[in-house]
């Protein structure tokens, strides 16, 4: 997520301490001096992670401590998981399958490698599943399942999420 | 201290070399295969036993059953090492409970009586103060029972994963090297005598979900089956699956898991990035065990193999000698 703020004298370490306090991670802190821009007000752009339900909070802080703060980015979906299946992806409805996670609003395939080599044998796929938290994911892992149940597809799951 | 050899193929022969050239103060006063046996207190010849075996196929006369063996020699311990049934956990399981119902303390390499009656069995030792050991049955020379039950004692076992399966293990790191398919990679296995004629108890992760039973149900105390295991094999792998795995730096192994608290035991294919500990060559055994104060632990080692698996044999055995039969 990206924050953009004003920066006058102090703002910058007034922005820092609450998100590191909420148990935010600070990625980059971009410090642009645009030429158009005035001594006493620069944009600051701050990256960072924050465990989900916190930004309202954040933000009240950042109100509190005087911090402006122009515009927010978009939230990233930063769990993700790659899986690989097996079976007869094609004539099992590939994009029902995706469409399966997609539909569920909490998490999406964002990547996917399919490999086929003969007609008639069972091809291979690569797919990232992306969701805001651990628990979206594991629900979305379990509906793959089930999935892959109902198509006698095999589903090859990581041994940890990366 | 007199022990008695039931099973006198590759493990019981691996055990009497042992017992024959190392100085170990183990006599064997008695030993049989599924179709001889011999019994003499004052100990047998190992040396001709292990020729005998190696010239005819037997180890001692065929009037005598290993039944006979276990009701009539004089010994301290029973080293029950007869080839597996999953299905019955028989004979072990009437060998075993013979030794125990006559004092005898028994030390084993089977899986089939401690992964179906492991409960049973133990409480009848205790009943007749004798002593019951089983480290062989899981990963063949590593010490993972013994290191479990007293090296991490006291600690709380959050999660157990692990590579249980040498066969498995092989077949995946030729897929993974070489390209090989599936068949190519099994046909290597069984050229090389890693894996059986029939592979099946293997390659569909059976034999890894046995292990993961007894120690589901021994070091961890959970009440598990093997009905209990969601198992799922390596079979139906594709080459293509080890390349798109590769392509993210990773690869593919058969896995055994179980999370004591949630009850889940699962045996299945997983997607391993290739630095981890538990990425093995080979027919290498490898189990990660997550501790709460230990930390992460993980062990590595043969985990088949005549001489591998007489060695936990051995090492249970000296383990009740230095407890139990001091002296004699």
């Amino acid at each position: 997520m990206k924050l953009e703020m004003r920066d006058t004298p102090g703002q910058l370490v007034a922005a820092l301490k609450p998100i590191s306090a909420l148990g935010g991670n600070i990625i980059a802190v971009i410090h642009q001096r645009d030429a158009s821009s005035t001594a006493e007000s620069l944009d600051v752009q701050i990256v960072l992670e924050l465990p989900e339900g916190r930004l309202d909070r954040l933000l009240e802080m950042l109100k509190a401590e005087g911090v402006n703060v122009v515009r927010i980015g978009e939230e990233r979906l930063l769990h993700m998981s790659s899986l690989i299946l097996i079976g007869h992806l094609m004539h099992t409805d590939l994009s029902d399958t995706v469409d399966r996670i997609d539909r569920t609003g909490f998490a999406e395939v964002t990547e996917m490698s399919l490999v086929m080599p003969a007609i008639n044998a069972p091809s291979s796929a690569r797919i990232t599943i992306r969701s805001v938290n651990a628990e979206d994911m594991r629900k979305a892992i379990d509906i793959l399942r089930a999935v892959a149940d109902q198509k006698d597809i095999l589903i090859i799951e990581p041994l940890e999420e990366m | 201290m007199r022990i008695v050899l039931l099973g006198f193929g590759s493990v019981g022969q691996g055990i009497a070399r042992a017992i024959h050239t190392k100085d170990l103060g183990i006599t064997i006063t008695g030993c049989a295969d599924s179709r001889s046996g011999v019994v003499d207190d004052a100990g047998i010849d190992i040396g001709a036993a292990l020729e005998r075996k190696q010239k005819t196929g037997y180890c001692g006369d065929t009037r005598i059953t290993p039944m006979d063996v276990v009701a009539t020699a004089e010994y301290d311990v029973l080293v029950e090492v007869t080839p597996t049934n999953v299905t019955t956990g028989e004979p072990a399981s009437s060998h075993i409970r013979t030794a125990i119902e006559r004092g005898k303390h028994v030390v084993t390499s089977n899986k089939g009586p401690i992964a179906l009656a492991y409960r049973d069995l133990q409480a009848a030792a205790r009943r007749n103060g004798v002593c019951l050991k089983y480290e062989a049955t899981v990963c063949g020379a590593i010490p993972l029972i013994n290191a479990m039950q007293e090296g991490l004692a006291g600690n709380t076992v959050t999660r157990l994963l692990g590579v249980l399966n040498g066969t498995c293990n092989y077949i995946l790191t030729r897929m993974s090297e070489e390209g090989l398919t599936y068949e190519q990679a099994l046909m290597e296995a069984r050229e090389l005598g890693y894996a059986e004629a029939d592979p099946t108890y293997d390659v569909k992760g059976i034999d890894a979900a046995i292990k993961l039973v007894i120690l589901a149900n021994t070091v961890l105390h959970l009440d598990k089956t093997l009905d209990d295991v969601e198992t799922t094999g390596i079979d139906l792998l594709t080459p293509d699956a080890l390349r798109l795995a590769d392509e993210q730096d990773c690869t593919i192994r058969l896995i055994g898991e179980i999370v004591p608290g949630d009850g889940v035991l699962r045996v299945s294919p997983r997607i391993i990035p290739k630095t981890h500990p538990l990425v093995v060559e080979g027919t290498l055994n490898a189990v990660t065990v997550e501790t709460d104060m230990a930390g992460e632990i993980t062990f590595i080692g043969r985990g088949a193999g005549s001489t591998e698996t007489a060695s936990a044999v051995i090492s249970d055995l000296l383990s009740i000698r230095d407890r139990y039969v001091q002296g004699s």
